[in-house]
């Protein structure tokens, strides 16, 4: 149990592992430490950024989508309004287009019935005078009795 | 058990006693061959085995932190990373928890202390004939009697060892004290606790009773410090010792002992880890 140099050798020993460490090892070692915590707090920072990122964009999409889903309704029954109205038109159109003809055919008829009867008023007179000619059994002058002809034809 | 049969004092003697070199009044610069022979050497003789054992321990411990630090990445560490970070990062705790000043060494300091004790006691664990047959065995190799072979293996079983780093904490006590308070902060300290009172010719009175009193203070520290690391770990060793010598029965005793014995030698470490940095930032904090 002699004390002895041993103990200055320890001392110097000790002094320089202490020394050592201190400049060699403790610094790295601590840094690495740091810049790792660093970085991780960086990446959950990140992360709750990139989460609250999400739901802004979410809350927009939604919002788009519901715009969007809004204004197609509104196309959607624009659109209905403007086919009943063609709809409407057209069949309105269809009416008086047929009325006119209607109308038309009705004029030509009234057309063809008058021409008709002019015809026949024509025909009977000249079958009047014929006949009248037959029963005087005389030429009577065709131009002086015209206008009896005619009277007679009028009364048809 | 070595040489020829020794008897059960002469064993244990034999366990006891340091591989000496030093300067002998009769032999001159010689490796002792006797405990007679290293007791007379005086001061101006060292432990080799102590400083070899310690100093190459002390080396692992910084090669090993050496290639983690030089490796250390921020990303994802290795095995070896992670292990010397846990180690950093529980030392770095301890100091912050009890060390309030700001200081570059104390941490590295508590490290070094930590490790270095730790590996200096985990030789305890080391079956105790194993190392020193081995070192008889090469010696008689080159000539020397097996018998006159000290070898002791850990290091904190030898005091000069324990003092050794004691008395380097209790410099850096003093240098710590006198930087934060001053020299006269530092006398101050020395002469005017625990006594004091308002009257001048009073105080003059409880200066020498206050200087023993905190000189004694300030000393038991450095000796508490050394002594009680050297003395758990001569204990430990001890009883390996005496386990060692009742044969076959040693096997389970000395296991038992052992695993007992890893609380110890970690405790002991981790005491004179903190003691360390406690009393450093006694002597920086004020009263």
């Amino acid at each position: 149990m002699n004390l002895n140099l041993t103990l200055v050798g320890q001392a110097i020993a000790f002094a320089f592992f202490v020394w050592f460490c201190m400049k060699f090892i403790w610094p790295p070692v601590m840094q690495a430490l740091q810049e790792r915590q660093k970085k991780i707090a960086d990446g959950l920072d990140a992360a709750s950024r990139a989460a609250r990122d999400l739901e802004v964009a979410e809350q927009e999409a939604s919002e788009t989508l519901r715009k969007c889903k809004e204004e197609a309704a509104a196309i959607l029954e624009q659109a209905q309004k403007q086919a009943n109205q063609k709809l409407e038109q057209a069949r309105e159109d269809a009416r008086l287009e047929g009325e006119r003809m209607i109308a038309k055919a009705k004029a030509e008829i009234e057309q063809e019935v008058t021409r008709a009867k002019e015809d026949l008023r024509g025909q009977v007179s000249r079958l009047a005078v014929l006949g009248a000619e037959r029963i005087l059994e005389s030429s009577i002058d065709e131009k002086q009795h015209a206008s009896i002809v005619d009277k007679l034809a009028k009364e048809l | 058990m070595a040489g020829t049969n020794p008897t059960p004092t002469e064993y244990i003697q034999h366990h006891l006693q340091n591989l000496t070199f030093g300067l002998h009044p009769d032999h001159g610069w010689s490796i002792a061959h006797s405990a007679q022979e290293a007791s007379e050497m005086g001061f101006w003789a060292i432990h080799l085995d102590t400083m070899g054992w310690s100093i190459g321990l002390g080396l692992i411990f910084l090669w090993v932190f050496k290639k983690a630090a030089n490796a250390a990445t921020t990303g994802v560490p290795g095995a070896l990373q992670n292990f010397v970070e846990l180690m950093v990062e529980f030392v770095d705790n301890s100091v912050k928890d009890t060390f309030h000043g700001k200081s570059k060494l104390i941490a590295p300091l508590a490290l070094t202390i930590f490790c270095w004790v730790f590996l200096m006691n985990l030789m305890d664990l080391v079956p105790v004939d194993f190392l020193p047959m081995l070192a008889a065995k090469i010696a008689s190799l080159f000539g020397a009697d097996p018998a006159h072979v000290y070898f002791k293996v850990v290091p904190t079983t030898d005091v000069n060892a324990t003092i050794g780093m004691s008395l380097s904490v209790f410099a850096l006590i003093i240098i710590y004290t006198i930087r934060a308070k001053g020299f006269s902060g530092f006398i101050g300290e020395l002469t005017l606790h625990p006594f004091n009172s308002p009257n001048k010719l009073v105080q003059a009175l409880f200066i020498p009773v206050n200087f023993l009193l905190e000189t004694v203070t300030l000393l038991a520290k450095p000796i508490s410090l050394a002594l009680r690391l050297f003395g758990n770990l001569y204990a430990g060793e001890l009883i390996f010792i005496l386990i060692a010598m009742i044969g076959l029965w040693q096997l389970p005793l000395h296991f038992t002992w052992a695993v007992f014995h890893i609380l110890v030698i970690t405790l002991q470490a981790f005491i004179f880890m903190m003691l360390t940095i406690v009393y450093l930032s006694m002597a920086v904090e004020k009263h």
